[in-house]
């Protein structure tokens, strides 16, 4: 049913720290690689060795530059991915029933039998982070690795979303962000974890930790230093306007 | 947003087909036997056409049944269910109406009731989206209802009555405009999307793709931003009030008639074709547009 559950008794997500993000987009090979090999329709990749190479990507690092006024620039990696919204709105929208979210874990899935490839929910995720597949016409999206963390077949170690488990920097996190005494929720209480777009009332599940504040650089900017020139410069500067 | 010509086909000509059935239901013309059945046959073909339009772009058809199912949540699966009972319902009416002779005023009524329906819920689609500011306002669903009572009166010959219904849609789209126009400026920035706004200013360095994806050609790709002012006064006067201006100021007759549906026709598909490529997703200003 699309209609959302009241409460999900864990609210399982990711936080994702924009001060240790390097960028490396590994998350989002790691994320192709397993999810197209395992869960639902395979990610694919349209025209790859061609002129106009396309796919479907559940994860996708952008890159921001931000500058406030006459302080150097900063650079923030921002890894984008379904938010398993507790009020998600590509649920409710969904004609078929193929969107739901689940009330034991809160994880937002698709299922595949049921989707018609309509892209209505698409349209309502204000995060971009639905893209329909185009070779299979349904629609795909994070399922936050529900086939591994519950996966007795793997190593405990690898009982994470693939992309947690291959950060190279340790910049996303993964837990129950429902449970206030859990490592990822002191982690987003300590470090002042925020919402994405929190006026559209999705209640987003997954956190961003803002970039830390940087050292401020106390240099002026180098002041032109030979405009009446003194000394031996002087004589040189008068010398050679002589000749 | 894309404008997939699916979807542009499949409002207007459905839209069109249920404001008819809405007239005919109340028994706007009186008419039965042949003349009934030409009338009702146009109201199916426009808006069983449109209703099969709306099925092209789908990735997977073969799950369509489903898509009745959800009509607690979703305006999409409510839209399939009145199109299909205000079709079933149409029956009850016509038949008896071409072949007997009977008035069917009560199950008329019902019928015109649920068309009217049925167009709201088409256009509760898009304005139930808050991801897209400009749709999702009050006048999104007037506009819809005004093109389909307006177009239906047309094609139902009743011109006077049409052309007070087109000169409303005129004024109401240049409202929805305005509105739209004002809740599309106030859609944030970069950095209030990023939530990075405390850091200056925000701009984006790199996107996450090297090629292009659903998302982009889905949501960010505009087109038609550039003509969008000439657009909208072409459609405005296509649509609204030249044929509004034809039917209330010459006296009625077919060529008129006829002359102002294709006007409106085509003013509807221009509108509805900018209502699509003029509109800004949220999801944009994380693509720095």
């Amino acid at each position: 049913m699309t209609a959302l559950p009241e409460k999900t008794d864990k609210k399982l997500g990711l936080v994702i720290d924009l001060d240790t993000c390097v960028g490396c987009h590994g998350c989002v090979t790691a994320c192709k690689g397993w999810n197209t090999q395992n869960y639902g329709a395979p990610l694919s990749d349209t025209d790859p060795y061609g002129a106009d190479p396309g796919g479907t990507f559940l994860n996708r690092v952008f890159s921001y530059e931000a500058q406030a006024e006459g302080q150097p620039a900063q650079t923030v990696h921002m890894p984008r991915s379904c938010l398993h919204c507790d009020d998600a709105p590509c649920v409710t929208v969904c004609p078929t029933g193929a969107s739901y979210k689940r009330s034991e874990d809160g994880i937002v899935l698709v299922n595949e039998d049921r989707c018609i490839g309509c892209g209505l929910c698409a349209w309502a995720c204000p995060y971009g982070a639905r893209e329909m597949d185009r070779d299979a016409g349904i629609m795909k999206k994070c399922t936050l690795c529900v086939d591994r963390i519950y996966n007795e077949n793997l190593p405990e170690e690898d009982r994470v979303p693939a992309c947690v488990r291959t950060c190279p920097s340790g910049a996303r996190h993964f837990g129950d962000l429902g449970d206030p005494d859990s490592d990822v929720s002191k982690l987003v209480a300590d470090r002042g974890g925020y919402d994405l777009m929190p006026d559209l009332g999705t209640k987003p599940v997954n956190k961003y930790l803002p970039p830390r504040a940087k050292d401020t650089l106390n240099t002026q900017p180098l002041e032109v230093i030979a405009d009446e020139p003194q000394g031996f410069l002087g004589w040189l500067d008068k010398a050679l306007e002589k000749l | 947003m894309h404008p997939a010509p699916s979807v542009i086909i499949f409002t207007t000509l459905s839209g069109l087909g249920f404001g008819l059935f809405f007239w005919l239901g109340l028994g706007v013309p009186d008419v039965s036997g042949g003349t009934a059945f030409a009338f009702f046959a146009i109201a199916y073909a426009l808006s069983c056409a449109g209703l099969l339009a709306s099925t092209f772009h789908l990735g997977n058809k073969k799950n369509a049944i489903y898509a009745l199912s959800q009509w607690r949540t979703s305006w999409l699966s409510r839209e399939g269910i009145a199109a299909i009972l205000t079709l079933f319902l149409f029956a009850l009416v016509a038949v008896p109406r071409i072949f007997l002779g009977a008035e069917m005023a009560i199950s008329g009524v019902l019928g015109s009731i649920f068309a009217l329906l049925t167009v709201f819920t088409t256009s509760m689609i898009y304005a139930q989206l808050k991801t897209i500011r400009r749709w999702h306002q009050p006048l999104t669903p007037v506009m819809f209802l005004l093109h389909a009572l307006g177009g239906g009166a047309l094609l139902a010959g009743e011109a006077k009555i049409a052309g007070w219904l087109l000169l409303a849609l005129t004024l109401v789209l240049l409202a929805m405009w305005r509105i739209g126009d004002q809740r599309a400026a106030a859609r944030g920035t970069t950095g209030d999307a990023t939530g990075l706004a405390h850091l200056g200013e925000v701009r984006m360095l790199e996107s996450g793709h090297t090629a292009r994806n659903y998302v982009v050609d889905e949501m960010v790709y505009r087109v038609g931003r550039k003509h969008a002012a000439k657009l909208r006064m072409i459609a405005l006067g296509l649509a609204g009030a030249l044929p509004a201006a034809i039917l209330l100021l010459t006296p009625p007759g077919h060529i008129t008639a006829f002359l102002a549906l294709a006007l409106h026709l085509t003013g509807a598909v221009i509108g509805r074709w900018l209502f699509f490529a003029e509109a800004e997703h949220v999801v944009g200003l994380y693509h720095g547009k």
